[in-house]
């Protein structure tokens, strides 16, 4: 076991996966020389040289293209979107073509390109530096969409995405990046727990709070909050946005009874609607309260002077769950 | 050059200096909330083009955008309320640095998604070329902008219709970490584009506040009396990193010595104590600029913090968000 921040966990997964196949790529802004702006790319040009990790000029339509352009051609190119935000110059390419051209070959052309993005606020940045677009991604067929919480599974989630087939959406909590945990560097990656599964944090019996990313975090605290007033809760982190593990989510909601599921992205169309929609129809009999979401508000992500108002923190989390339990 | 024209060429400049300077205190102080980036070393690019344009015409700029707007001649105590998040605040508090935005001075926005402002501006050139106003409208962005694809298309597009719109590109040479040499085909990134969609340019020393003046008051004309859009490619560099507390370690340390003996700011004074300009004026233009910083800052310092229910305001044109929330 080794003890390493995310970051650097997510550093080490790229690091196998440029060892274990010479057709991983990896491209962005500034991930080369300078190793990333938060150095999740750090050393690996120098270890694999300037064809395998590559400076690319500042285009994002370009830089998903010419990865669809390699993946057309077997390589297993890994993109860097420095911020959230920059993403939508790139959106278009995403959804019009990396998330269709399986289909569009019947099968024929994979399309195995991971898309890194740095999501979510916390670090006093601004609009474009601190928003989650997952829903948008995770709306869209053909893609898999994947947030990673935690340095152990970003070690194996990046190398899971990498291996496949299908494009990934991958969603990296910025302000997690820090975080430290042991991580288990010689862990088989057919062992760990699959790219598709989500994962129970903290067992409980008197509700269930679904999170994913930054906000898996808060919800352990607030479970942590929540278990000094005598109430259990059961954290799972989603871990996959689409698919999302149904089965993991409604056989916790069947024991509990209740349900609060927290992003930082807004409310209104988030992630957060399409599982509480889900959950009240396939365990409709079993449900104690409506199922209650936080989340951002639907207005652009505010300056940093107002994000701790803007998002989900103990408070929010723990207002919900008295709610719910209040039914 | 008439000496009332190059005394206020000296004043923004020193304006803006002091301006960036008490910016990069203050962030320092962790008052500034947020993330700055700084145009000290730019200057005279600001100071040159502005001065070139119509009190009516239209400036977009880029995050790195407060040269322009106090060359256009935006409040200070605005400006460094807004930095501060403060109630009277340009933004009232909710933009901060990169997202200035001046209705009054005609300046349309601080854009910080690269390449978002070219196109856009071409939407003002038009309106303007509708109206028949001869307004003309000048589109600021830097070097790392010219390889995205939306250069591309608003220099197309403003040659096919013939706009009144000016593209300044400032090419400091980087674009965040990464030299642009070393990732764009050609040498000159704006101007040996341009002639691919037909455009004039030209490439321009812009730490010359004179050379850019000249060449702008051109480019500015050109396109008020009907002549279309031209690309302007400055030569320059900034002082500081990128960004927040980036010490811009990537840059080899000769260059940045060689830079900063190009300050645009001591460079015009040189030339304009040799013209006979009396050190006595210039220190008192600066010593005015300071008192008008400081002023800014105390006025910015005093401001009260905006309420929390403004984040709601202004986000629907019906005021409702409660629904939504
Ligand atoms: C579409 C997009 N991608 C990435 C970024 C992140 N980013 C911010 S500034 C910058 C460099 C821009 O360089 P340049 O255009 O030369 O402007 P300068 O900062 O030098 O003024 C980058 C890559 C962004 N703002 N927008
Ligand atoms: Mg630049």
């Amino acid at each position: 076991m080794t003890t390493l921040t995310l970051s650097k966990a997510l550093n080490e997964g790229l690091r196998k996966a440029l060892e274990d196949n010479p057709k991983v790529i990896i491209m962005g802004e500034d991930v080369g020389k300078l190793g990333g702006v938060f150095r999740v790319t750090d050393g690996l040009q120098k270890d694999f040289g300037e064809d395998r990790v590559i400076d690319t000029p500042l285009a994002e339509s370009g830089i998903v293209g010419t990865a669809i352009g390699l993946a057309l051609r077997g390589y297993r190119p890994v993109c860097e979107i420095q911020f959230d935000g920059f993403v939508f110059p790139a959106f278009d390419q995403i959804v019009s073509q990396l998330a269709k051209l399986r289909l569009r070959s019947l099968g024929h052309i994979t399309m195995p390109v991971v898309i890194r993005i740095p999501f979510g606020g916390g670090i006093g940045a601004v609009e474009h530096h601190s928003e989650s677009p997952e829903a948008l991604f995770a709306h869209t067929g053909g893609l898999r969409v994947v947030a990673c919480s935690s340095p152990g599974d970003a070690y194996t989630m990046i190398q899971q995405s990498v291996r496949s087939p299908d494009p990934v959406i991958f969603f990296e909590p910025k302000r997690r990046y820090w975080d430290k945990a042991e991580v288990d560097l010689s862990a088989a990656l057919d062992e760990a727990t699959p790219l598709t599964a989500a994962r129970t944090v903290a067992q409980g019996t008197d509700l269930t709070v679904l999170a994913y990313g930054p906000m898996v975090r808060t919800c352990v605290e607030a479970a942590v909050a929540a278990g000094e007033e005598g109430r259990s809760l059961e954290v799972i982190d989603l871990r996959s946005l689409s698919p999302l593990d149904m089965d993991t989510v409604l056989a916790s909601v069947r024991r509990t009874g209740r349900c609060v599921i927290v992003h930082e992205a807004a409310v209104s169309g988030g992630l957060g609607a399409e599982i509480a929609a889900r959950i009240t129809q396939d365990c409709f009999y079993h449900l104690e309260a409506p199922v209650l979401r936080v989340g951002g508000f639907s207005t652009p992500y505010p300056p940093s002077r107002l994000e701790e108002h803007f998002l989900p923190d103990l408070d929010r989390v723990l207002d919900a769950v008295d709610r719910a339990l209040a039914y | 050059m008439d000496e009332a024209t190059a005394l206020g060429l000296y004043r923004t400049m020193t304006r803006i200096r002091k301006f960036e300077q008490r910016a990069y205190d203050l962030f320092l102080q962790n008052l500034v909330k947020g993330t700055t980036h700084l145009g000290a070393g730019q200057e005279a690019i600001a100071a040159g083009v502005a001065a070139a344009m119509r009190e009516d015409d239209y400036t977009f700029v880029t995050y790195r955008g407060h040269n322009h707007l106090i060359a256009r001649g935006t409040s200070l105590t605005a400006m460094m309320a807004e930095l501060l998040g403060r109630e009277n605040g340009l933004m009232r508090g909710k933009g901060g640095s990169m997202h200035l935005l001046d209705v009054s001075k005609g300046v349309l926005g601080s854009y910080a998604i690269i390449g978002a402002q070219l196109v856009i501006a071409n939407g003002t050139a038009w309106s303007s070329q509708y109206r028949g106003s001869g307004q003309v409208t000048v589109c600021f962005f830097g070097d790392g902008a010219t390889n995205i694809g939306a250069f591309h298309e608003a220099l197309n597009l403003a040659a096919v219709w013939s706009l009144p719109v000016v593209f300044v590109c400032e090419n400091n040479r980087y674009m965040e970490y990464t030299a642009i040499e070393s990732v764009t085909a050609v040498k000159n990134p704006a101007v040996d584009r341009a002639p691919a969609y037909g455009l004039p340019a030209s490439l321009v020393d812009g730490n010359d506040v004179e050379a850019v003046l000249a060449s702008a008051t051109e480019a500015v004309e050109r396109a008020r009396a009907g002549g279309g859009p031209s690309v302007l490619e400055y030569l320059t560099y900034r002082h500081g990193g990128h960004s927040r507390a980036d010490p811009g370690k990537y840059r080899p340390d000769d260059e940045v010595a060689e830079w900063l003996r190009r300050d645009p700011i001591p460079a015009y004074r040189r030339v304009l104590v040799s013209r006979g300009v009396a050190e006595a004026v210039l220190d008192e233009i600066e010593a005015q600029a300071k008192a008008a910083v400081d002023e800014a800052t105390q006025a910015a310092k005093d401001g009260p913090e905006p309420d929390l229910e403004l984040a709601f305001a202004d986000v629907w044109s019906d005021g409702g968000w409660t629904w939504r929330n």
